[in-house]
């Protein structure tokens, strides 16, 4: 029991979801920034248009998850380096964020996504008086 | 922090954590299955598995299709703008791409990480056949590089006649 309790707490409780269709999912490569007002995410989706992108904030966990369109139906392979197929990650933010506030653009293949803190986490400067 | 450039032609992997360390991961079993598909990626990346992949020791990886037409190379190049990219084909049967990826521009702030990559990069690939330069054609849409390259008349598969006895 106190076994089990250990490795529980090494390994936490939370689910690891597994897909159901054997299609290749790429990890997408992330840059994280933390700047005063809010958490900053730069992420490489190429590829990835609008429409096919999902992003949820639910529960401290931040889930990104992209589809790929194939894109070369009907042409016979010659050489390749990379493959083509969807793109999922997910942070768990430990951060408090204005899920309200959250926003995202897309340009390029490259998401910018905007979480900002509440104001309560925001840093406040306190004001030190002079003492006699 | 400094920025890791890619090396295009040093042979030594891009290494995106730098020198920052590993962070134990929260959680390891959600880590492992993030290394499955990384794992796929490497090994089994194209699905079917029938298909010989050749690992990626330059930037950008290049993927290469054909049909009786045309040979079209794609690379991925996200965060990229259409006039940094320089493509050029030579000698009928070479294409290269050259360009700059540059990083996004972080007013203060803590870089908890650095996953991508910024910095000059080079190709030069073979293309498996003659092309005509001229009908060379370049797409970029949501980061991804589509140059369609027309076969030359001699490289187009032509149908043998077979004569009957």
């Amino acid at each position: 029991m106190a076994r089990e309790l250990a490795k529980k707490q090494r390994e936490g409780d939370g689910a690891v979801a597994e897909r159901t269709r054997n299609a290749a999912t790429y990890t997408p490569r992330f840059d994280i920034v933390e700047t005063e007002g809010e958490l900053l995410l730069y992420g490489d989706l190429p590829g990835v248009s609008k429409d096919n992108l999902a992003i949820d904030f639910e529960n401290d966990n931040l889930s990104i998850e992209g589809k790929v369109e194939p894109r070369h139906a009907g042409h016979d392979f010659v050489y390749g380096e990379y493959g083509i197929g969807a793109f999922h990650r997910s942070f768990t933010i430990t951060e408090a964020i204005d899920a309200e506030k959250i926003s995202a653009e897309l340009r390029n293949g490259v998401l910018t996504l905007h979480l900002p803190k509440t104001e309560a986490v925001k840093p406040r400067k306190i004001a030190v008086k002079a003492g006699n | 922090m400094t920025n890791t450039l890619w090396r295009p032609f040093g042979g030594e992997l891009f290494e995106p954590f730098g020198s920052a360390g590993w962070d134990w991961p929260d959680n390891p079993l959600a880590e492992l299955n993030r290394l499955s598909t990384e794992m796929d990626r490497m090994f089994r990346r194209f699905g079917g598995g029938d298909r010989s992949f050749a690992p990626a020791v330059a930037y950008p990886a290049l993927d290469m299709w054909q049909d009786a037409n045309s040979v079209y190379v794609e690379a991925e190049l996200p965060g990229m703008e259409v006039g940094d990219l320089e493509i050029y084909v030579t000698g009928g049967n070479q294409l290269s791409i050259r360009g700059e990826r540059k990083p996004p521009v972080v007013e203060g702030g803590t870089w908890h990480r650095q996953e991508r990559g910024y910095g000059q990069f080079s190709r030069l690939l073979n293309l498996p056949c003659d092309v005509k330069t001229d009908g060379v054609e370049a797409e970029f849409k949501d980061g991804v590089l589509t140059i369609t390259l027309p076969k030359s008349e001699a490289a187009k598969p032509r149908r043998l006649a077979i004569k009957a006895d």
